[in-house]
């Protein structure tokens, strides 16, 4: 793990520079702020039985499923496009670190975009100089809800890439992996025919992996060991894949 | 971990791979000492870029033996990325970067030690003559620069095996100069293993050449070796006026071997063309020149014709074609 940090550098950097973050940020900050103000209006209006803060983090699924292909689309297809995959496997490296640095580069930033969503709140309390709207508990739940999610979300990001060679066909496996796994998982748990008996063990499953309870549940202070593992496995998992699919490449090349 | 100065550096014993099916390196042994350069010749599709990804550890072989300083490249890959330096082909860069950030990433990478790097960036710009361009964004220069700045990367951490993947493709001849003079102030100090379509370029840098086909060795020596293994005979050329139909006669007598090649058109003023070859590599030069005055024939000019690599390379490659095509359990190229 000597160069990891040397990539992890060097990745941040890169996107760094990159137009695609800023317009990934644009986007994100933009989306999101169109959130909080709508929340706020509907909240100075009447009385609401959720916090704002659990109301902002329903949304969370909008932003992932644009913003997490947008960060890692270009992580290992470009790579392998331009042929400078050749070079960065003919020095020292492994590719796990090569997988592992640009995951990280990607996770550190997409925790970034989100973290400035924070000002949004900040905002709201400098100036509204009223403290009930302002829940810690559900922001503080909320935040950590995706700082966990996402490291499966990147790491379905970064596999993506991993599979094609073209920046855009990787960035178009994501969102539908991403919509498959979000939106795929919620409607199977709101199936009704999914109710039977006989399928009760499907249905013990889809609801292990319905990311918006976990997200409720995160707001709700309510931190199960079994969803952390289920974010921590599926990270380890798609990691491992993306380096097998890296190396599985070079040697069918 | 260092290996005994006199192994050599470079090694392939029995090298094999194959992709799906079709063997792209079919039983490739040779050896390079210390600071010899290695000119890497064959047609496209030969094999060339295969081996040289195998060497470097970047494809695993199918079969065979490959070690770089004594290290097997199977075995210890990290022990082998560290004493190459490697350009693949068509020089891959990434557009974004600068210059200097480049080479600071790729010495990192390369492990050299960040006291040393700064120095040593400066060092290899000087070298590559990129001290201008330093600042500059790889994506904005022009085909020479990147070309060079491939280069500099490869030589940035002073390994002692540099594979180079057609180096001076794409250039313009001064550029291509730069480059062959850079590759030959390597020499003594780094093994250089360079491919090339170019032969005269092969021919004035490297020490000894290696022409592969269809996967396999068809010849190696030095480019005076092979000429004489492959042509195996000189050639001359006279020009001269006159009744030349006992010439063939008055050849053998001089040398059995010696034989009118070809004989072309008289010009304007009577002289034609005559090419001669012989089996011996003795200069007989003086000798045909005497028997055609003594024949009375007018001689304008003569001279011996050097076979460039380009008669060897077409000579080997044609060869080895016909092997080929003899050889029926020889596997199809698609």
């Amino acid at each position: 793990m000597k160069h990891f940090l040397t990539i992890l550098s060097h990745e941040v950097r890169m996107l760094l520079v990159s137009p695609s973050t800023y317009i990934a940020a644009a986007a994100f900050l933009s989306f999101m702020g169109f959130v909080f103000t709508a929340l706020l209006g509907e909240y100075s209006k009447a009385p609401q039985d959720l916090s704002p803060a659990s109301a902002f983090f329903l949304y969370y699924w909008f932003p992932v499923i644009f913003m997490v292909p947008l960060l890692t689309m270009k992580c290992l297809a470009e790579e392998r496009r331009l042929g400078t995959m050749e070079t960065l496997l003919t020095t020292p490296v492994t590719t796990t670190e090569v997988v592992l640095g640009k995951y990280s580069a990607a996770y550190l930033l997409y925790l970034a975009f989100w973290g400035s969503s924070s000002g949004f709140f900040l905002i709201l309390r400098h100036f509204a100089g009223d403290a009930h709207l302002i829940d810690p508990g559900p922001i503080i739940g909320g935040y950590l809800f995706i700082a966990v999610s996402g490291l499966l979300f990147i790491a379905i990001g970064v596999f993506s890439s991993a599979l094609s060679r073209s920046q855009a066909v990787a960035g178009m496996i994501c969102v539908t992996m991403l919509v498959g796994l979000i939106l795929g998982g919620e409607y199977l748990a709101r199936a009704s025919w999914l109710d039977s008996e006989s399928l009760s063990s499907i249905k013990e499953a889809v609801s292990y992996g319905h990311i918006s309870q976990h997200r409720q549940d995160f707001t709700r202070g309510v931190i199960d060991m079994r969803e952390l593992l289920f974010y921590v496995s599926g990270t380890v998992l798609a990691l491992i894949f993306s380096i097998l699919c890296v190396e599985a490449k070079l040697i069918h090349s | 971990m260092t290996a005994a100065p006199l192994q050599p550096a470079i090694e392939v014993s029995h090298l094999v791979k194959s992709y799906a099916g079709v063997l792209a390196v079919n039983d490739i042994s040779f050896a390079v000492p210390r600071g010899e350069i290695l000119g890497f010749l064959g047609p496209n599709g030969a094999g060339k870029s295969t081996t040289m990804r195998i060497l470097t550890g970047y494809l695993p072989a199918t079969s065979g033996q490959v070690s770089i300083c004594g290290f097997p490249v199977a075995s210890e890959p990290d022990a082998v990325k560290r004493r190459i330096g490697y350009m693949p082909e068509n020089n891959p860069l990434p557009d974004e970067m600068r210059v200097s950030e480049y080479l600071y990433f790729r010495g990192r990478l390369k492990e050299v030690p960040r006291r040393k790097l700064g120095s040593r960036i400066d060092e290899v710009l000087e070298l590559c003559d990129l001290k201008r361009v330093r600042h500059k964004i790889i994506g904005k220069l022009s085909k020479g620069f990147r070309q060079r700045v491939g280069i500099a990367e490869s030589v940035l951490a002073e390994p002692p095996v540099i594979i180079m993947d057609e180096p001076t493709i794409g250039l313009d001849p001064h550029q291509i100069l730069i480059v062959r003079d850079l590759i030959a102030s390597l020499r003594g100090r780094m093994t250089v293993l360079i491919s090339s379509h170019i032969l005269p370029e092969i021919e004035m840098t490297c020490d000894r050449v290696l022409i592969i086909n269809q996967g396999r060795i068809v010849a190696q020596g030095t480019p005076a070796d092979l000429r004489r293994e492959v042509l195996g005979q000189s050639a001359y050329e006279i020009e001269a006026a006159g009744d030349i139909g006992s010439l063939p006669f008055l050849l053998g007598s001089i040398d059995p071997g010696l034989s009118v090649a070809s004989e072309g058109p008289p010009d304007s003023l009577g002289f034609r063309t005559i090419k001669l070859k012989t089996l011996s590599a003795e200069d007989t030069g003086e000798a045909i020149l005497r028997a055609c005055l003594s024949e009375g024939l007018r001689v304008r000019a003569l001279s011996r014709a050097h076979p460039t690599l380009e008669d060897v390379f077409l000579a080997a490659t044609r060869r080895s074609w016909d092997a080929v095509a003899e050889d029926p359990a020889a596997p199809e190229r698609p």
